[in-house]
């Protein structure tokens, strides 16, 4: 789950890291307010969960309240890279000598938390990469020692800081790595993470990533569903993974894989998917009924493509569940089933006796579906 | 002989008294994986298909000091502490079937079983079967046969599907190992092919690839270094699928590709592999493999 930007900044400051004072508003009379109080200089942040923010015009610099009530009105009103804006952070400006990169992502290939770290921060770090990669510090962390001092004073002295600047530097890495840890996160950066011209070292900017899995440690961040459909929110609120795509074969499977062969094999034979869905493993004939219901909602679908090879899921559950939604549902659409694997036999004496064809082969289920022999 | 598990296979199912627990204690017991015991906190004493149940890994390896593998069914909050615990009991194979696992866990936990030599299969995984001699995992065995071909998957119910397709035109497998769904895991594809390279019984190998991460990449990268080998079939699932969770702007970074199907495609046809564009066409493309194989 992505967090906003005065979130990950909150945690920040939580954990004792200088940040630069801010405002969050939602309307232009409490950015001017936030103005007010504040006294000086000010950015109006667009708050969305996206990257590359600057770039698209979700920052403003204002110099008066006149300035702050113009921009928080327009940012308001505007959409950053397709998100409506619906919060904004005012926040101080600050005179900048540096701008730092310094970001900590989980590298899956080697299962290590690696440390980004670059002396030309505030633009984007891929670019950054592509350009000039002898600008990237990068360095594993050991899973079980964690971070130590000597390497983030390493990080410091390769960036380019000495004395108080280096010891800030090192504080900021070590306070950022024990937030990574604690709060699950896939990824934690800040950029930039500017010197100030007083030679105080402050995030600018923070994003966070945490892992969904871990969410059940963190009832502290509310679960929030981000650039879905109606369709797809109701689908993930009944344990159901569902995509929904521009064509006009639905298709339900178990297990992404196979699902995502089976939209592969619909492409492949000339079909076009209505639908990605995923009922899990294990799913029981309820959540079977709920996926078969959900798909039918879409009025584009014309056929719709059942291929379950059970393994925990039950081949009795499966065809249960199809009956039972076909059975509650007005329309009538055509249905290919493919069902094989563990109890097979059950499922198939279900179908039969609910006079719904089967077959063991999913190549075969997905041509009659689109009617290719 | 296979890779992984086979006949010596002495198992510990931890999490034995659940409702997947039980399930699967029965349907490996009939298919012959020897199972000794099972862990469940504050359940030992009890029994599960008359084998009895601890309440730590410790006493059950106490009690049965032939134990060599433990699968985990039990619940993600509590996985992590599981492994550790057969990581400690000195079990050498640990497969992890468990879901939804927070990825620092499973960091420490592969992490903690590697420096101490155990390998760990998962987590998010069916396991590993090795047909007619043991299974290790909760894949549907009747759609395995023994035979000669290696399968090494990144995909749960795909490697059912492959499996099927394989048995069904007389290709069976020498072993099967479902290496987890999940982006980070312990054993990972290299390795297994490797495995797969060394083993006598395996003539092929196929590998089910899915994407996202570079795993395929790094698998292609390798066969180019060290050439020749026993013939790989690979198949990449995921050609139309929408683009899917992305890691952000530094994600793109330490991967070595973008993470597609058909950019992992390509990598490893250019790399020797041969590449299937559906299921359904992989036993002929192990045929053409086998034709021009060495060792077969």
């Amino acid at each position: 789950m992505r967090l906003y930007e005065y979130e990950a900044a909150k945690i920040l400051q939580n954990e004792g890291v200088k940040i630069p004072e801010a405002i969050l508003v939602e309307t232009p009379s409490e950015a001017v307010q936030a103005y007010r109080r504040l006294k000086r200089p000010v950015v109006v942040k667009s708050q969305v969960l996206a990257s590359g923010r600057g770039k698209a015009g979700g920052i403003i610099k204002a110099e008066d309240e006149e300035q702050v009530k113009k921009a928080a009105s327009k940012l308001l009103n505007s959409k950053i890279r397709d998100l409506p804006v619906k919060k904004l952070l005012i926040q101080e400006r600050i005179q900048v000598a540096q701008e730092i990169y310094l970001g900590l992502i989980i590298d899956r290939s080697a299962r290590r938390t690696v440390i980004i770290a670059s002396s030309e921060g505030g633009v984007e770090i891929e670019k950054l990469a592509a350009e000039k990669p002898e600008k990237l510090i990068k360095l594993y962390i050991d899973p079980l020692a964690g971070l130590n001092q000597k390497q983030g004073e390493e990080i410091a002295s390769k960036i380019g800081f000495q004395g108080r600047e280096a010891e800030q530097f090192t504080n900021i890495l070590q306070k950022m790595y024990q937030i990574f840890i604690k709060m699950d996160c896939e990824l934690f950066e800040t950029n930039p993470l500017v010197l100030t011209k007083e030679g105080t070292l402050i995030p600018l900017d923070a994003r966070m990533i945490v892992d969904d899995n871990a969410l059940f440690r963190h009832p502290e961040l509310q679960k929030r569903i981000e650039d879905m459909t109606e369709l797809e929110i109701e689908a993930a609120r009944k344990g159901l993974s569902l995509i929904q795509l521009d064509g006009d074969i639905g298709v339900i499977g178990n297990g992404a894989g196979l699902v995502m062969a089976t939209l592969d094999m619909v492409a492949y034979f000339g079909g076009k998917p209505a639908n990605f869905c995923d009922v899990g493993g294990g799913a029981e004939a309820e959540r079977v009924a709920e996926a078969v219901k959900l798909v039918l909602k879409q009025p584009k679908v014309r056929v719709l493509v059942l291929n379950i090879l059970g393994g925990i899921t039950r081949g009795s559950d499966v065809a249960k569940g199809l009956v039972d939604a076909l059975n509650a549902v007005s329309r009538t659409v055509p249905v290919s089933v493919r069902l094989a694997g563990t109890g097979e036999e059950e499922g198939r004496a279900i179908l039969s006796r609910a006079g719904l064809k089967y077959t063991s082969s999913m190549e075969e289920a997905v041509r009659e579906a689109l009617g290719v022999s | 002989m296979g890779v992984l598990v086979n006949k010596g296979t002495r198992l510990l199912v931890q999490g034995m008294t659940g409702r997947e627990g039980r399930l699967h204690t029965e349907l490996m017991l009939r298919y012959g994986t020897k199972i000794l015991a099972g862990v469940t906190p504050g359940k030992g004493g009890g029994s599960v298909e008359g084998r009895p149940v601890y309440n730590t890994v410790k006493e059950a390896v106490k009690e049965h000091p032939e134990i060599n593998a433990s699968i985990l069914f039990v619940p993600a909050p509590h996985t992590a502490e599981a492994a550790y615990e057969a990581v400690d009991a000195g079990v050498e194979l640990i497969v992890v079937i468990t879901e939804h696992i927070p990825v620092h866990d499973a960091i420490r936990f592969i992490e903690y079983g590697r420096r101490r030599g155990v390998r760990i299969v998962g987590p998010n995984c069916p396991g590993v079967i090795s047909p007619s001699e043991c299974k290790v995992g909760i894949m549907p065995d009747h759609l395995f046969k023994k035979g000669h071909v290696g399968i090494v998957s990144r995909s749960g119910t795909l490697t059912y599907e492959i499996a099927w397709s394989l048995t069904s035109s007389g290709l069976g497998q020498s072993t099967a190992v479902g290496i987890g769904v999940d982006p980070l895991v312990g054993l990972d594809l290299i390795e297994v092919v490797r495995m797969f390279q060394d083993d006598s019984d395996t003539e092929a190998v196929v590998v089910i690839g899915e994407i996202g991460g570079d795993a395929e990449e790094r698998l292609a990268e390798e066969m180019k270094n060290s050439g020749g080998g026993i013939p790989v079939v690979a198949y990449i699932a995921g050609l139309t699928a929408p683009t899917g969770k992305r890691m952000g702007h530094a994600g793109a970074i330490i991967s070595m590709g973008e993470g597609t199907a058909a950019g992992k495609k390509k990598r490893l046809a250019d790399a020797g592999a041969l590449v299937a564009d559906i299921p359904s066409d992989i036993p002929k493309l192990v045929r053409k493999g086998l034709e021009g194989s060495v060792r077969s």
